[in-house]
């Protein structure tokens, strides 16, 4: 199979790894796939008061067009506000790294992972709330 | 020393040709291209001399006659006409065969087909190992049994199973034996007779030879064993396969075949179990959480199966693509489902799409196997740092405790 510069880019130097806090309380924390399915990705999105995503951190088990999708996944996140990043459609990540038709889960679970990351924010926020 | 790159590390999924081999098949294209089966000419008469050395060189390597090797194309085909052509010209006495979970494709897809025209078969089971219990094979086979079909030596693992025990098994109930042979020509000695074997398929790529073509075993002698033939046409191996024989290849197969002898007469093939071994000791001294996929034990000399835990297959052979090697990882495959012979042991999906093959050959230095061992340190450690996995069970998190939701 013959991948994009784009995504074997990614593969090679991917962006933003690493961990944040999962007790701060701008912190939210996707955990999507599993490991018996061959891909799970974390993905945590630091946010401010603002709802602007300050930092995002990933680490990823998977293909490389898994680990690809969630490396490009932390650079268009960051200084975008979570209302905006909730609109990353998995088509946008797919067409950006060019990924074959058999790694299309991998930008589905990608656009999981933020969907779950903004959860986590939001439900840590509204405890903090009441 | 400076090493090529990149380093091939796939023998269980083909072999190059024998720089010996090609030069012994060149004149077969050009000045020896008679038909085997002219009769009447010198032309066909040097063809056909040519394809009777190749058989005896051939039978030579696994304790067979010359006059028991049938031509096939490949072992695909060697697996379909052992396996349907017995069914067929069995099928008087009964329509119960039995096989494995583990084998190749060509057998269980053959197998496959023959249960759709109403063939009844069981598919054993094997231990964690990947080795065959004897009990469970004595405990299916059934007053109407014809057939068993057990591989010698895996493809993904390399575990060899007990054949010269089935093969007693077998004779003493009065049914065929038929063994898929492929993986293990030339790695280990194969005497047919003392396996008593009926039926063993080879293929010359996996040994050297050329691609495209491929041998069965068929005994002679009391009883007899008969094929229905799967290719009619102008009669040629016995009735058995039709078609103008292929000499060059056949002579490729031939020559294959006695190098492949020589690797064992000679010991060559105990340095590529040392390099093996070599290969295993250097990763288990750098890295922790890996898992031998099958037993260590019965294993091909040159085969080594091991499941990196938290680091995915194909990310990892996308990381170590300067050593061409091969995964049971479902990414690599378009099913999504992990290897069916991993999982035949037990091996749980997370730790299948973990795993990776090496498959080591006569043409291995000990610098590429230096140089595997670091890159693939290297790689793993990096892919780790990565892994989520990895982290969550270095902070004492149970993996299994967590509630997954499958996609
Ligand atoms: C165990 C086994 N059987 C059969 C085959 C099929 O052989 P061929 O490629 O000659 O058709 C292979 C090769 O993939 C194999 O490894």
């Amino acid at each position: 199979m013959a991948y994009s510069d784009t995504l074997l880019n990614h593969y090679e130097n991917p962006q933003n790894v690493g961990s944040l806090d999962k007790a701060d309380p701008q912190v939210g924390t996707g955990l999507v796939g599993a490991p018996a399915c061959g891909d799970v990705m974390k993905l945590q999105l630091k946010i401010d008061d603002d709802g602007v995503i300050l930092d995002a951190k990933f680490k990823t088990f998977g293909c490389g067009s898994a680990i690809a999708s969630s490396s490009l996944v932390t650079t268009m996140v960051k200084g975008k506000s979570i209302d905006e990043a909730a609109k990353i459609k998995n088509a946008d990540i797919a067409a950006e790294l060019s990924l074959p038709p058999v790694k299309i889960h991998c930008s589905v679970l990608a656009e999981d992972a933020i969907k779950a990351a903004i959860a986590d924010y939001r439900k840590k926020k509204s405890g903090q709330d009441i | 020393m400076s090493i090529k790159l990149p380093i091939y590390l796939d023998n269980q999924a083909t072999t190059p040709t024998d720089p010996r081999v090609v030069q012994a098949m060149l004149p077969y294209l050009t000045d020896v291209f008679g038909n085997a089966g002219s009769r009447n000419h010198s032309f066909g008469w040097a063809a056909s001399e040519a394809v009777t050395i190749a058989r005896e060189e051939l039978g030579a390597l696994i304790g067979a006659s010359a006059k028991e090797i049938i031509w096939t194309s490949g072992a695909t085909e060697s697996n379909n006409l052992a396996i349907k052509g017995a069914a067929h010209y069995y099928a008087r006495k009964g329509k119960h065969i039995i096989t494995v979970q583990t084998e190749h494709k060509a057998v269980l897809d053959s197998c496959h087909a023959l249960e759709r025209e109403g063939f009844e078969f069981t598919y054993l089971p094997v231990q964690a190992d990947g080795l065959l219990d004897l009990d469970v094979l004595k405990a299916a086979i059934r007053d109407d049994t014809i057939l068993v079909s057990v591989m010698m030596a895996n493809n993904e693992i390399g575990v060899i199973q007990p054949i010269a025990e089935i093969g007693a098994i077998c004779q003493q109930h009065g049914i065929i034996f038929h063994c898929d042979a492929v993986q293990a020509c030339g790695k280990i000695p194969v005497d047919v007779k003392a396996l008593k074997v009926d039926l063993l398929s080879m293929s010359a790529h996996k040994m050297y030879g050329p691609k495209g073509i491929g041998a069965l075993y068929v005994r002679r002698g009391r009883p007899r064993v008969r094929l229905q033939p799967i290719i009619d046409g102008g009669g040629q191996e016995r009735g058995m396969r039709s078609g103008t024989l292929p000499v060059h290849q056949i002579v490729g197969m031939g020559k294959a075949a006695v190098y492949a002898k020589e690797d064992l007469d000679t010991g060559k093939i105990l340095e590529v179990k040392r390099l093996r071994d070599k290969l295993w000791a250097g990763l288990q001294e750098n890295l922790d959480e890996l898992y031998l996929n099958g037993s260590w034990e019965h294993r091909l000399p040159n085969n080594l199966n091991v499941s990196f835990a938290f680091v995915e297959g194909e990310g990892m052979m996308m990381a170590i693509k300067d050593i061409a090697v091969s995964s049971g990882s479902a990414c690599t495959s378009a099913s999504l489902e992990p290897s069916y012979v991993l999982r035949a042991l037990g091996v749980e999906a997370e730790l299948a799409h973990t795993s990776i093959r090496f498959g080591l050959g006569r043409f291995t230095t000990e610098e590429e196997i230096d140089y595997a061992i670091d890159l693939v340190t290297e790689k793993v450690r990096w892919l780790r740092d990565m892994s989520p996995l990895y982290e969550m069970v270095k902070d004492g998190i149970d993996i299994k405790s967590i509630q997954w939701a499958a996609h």
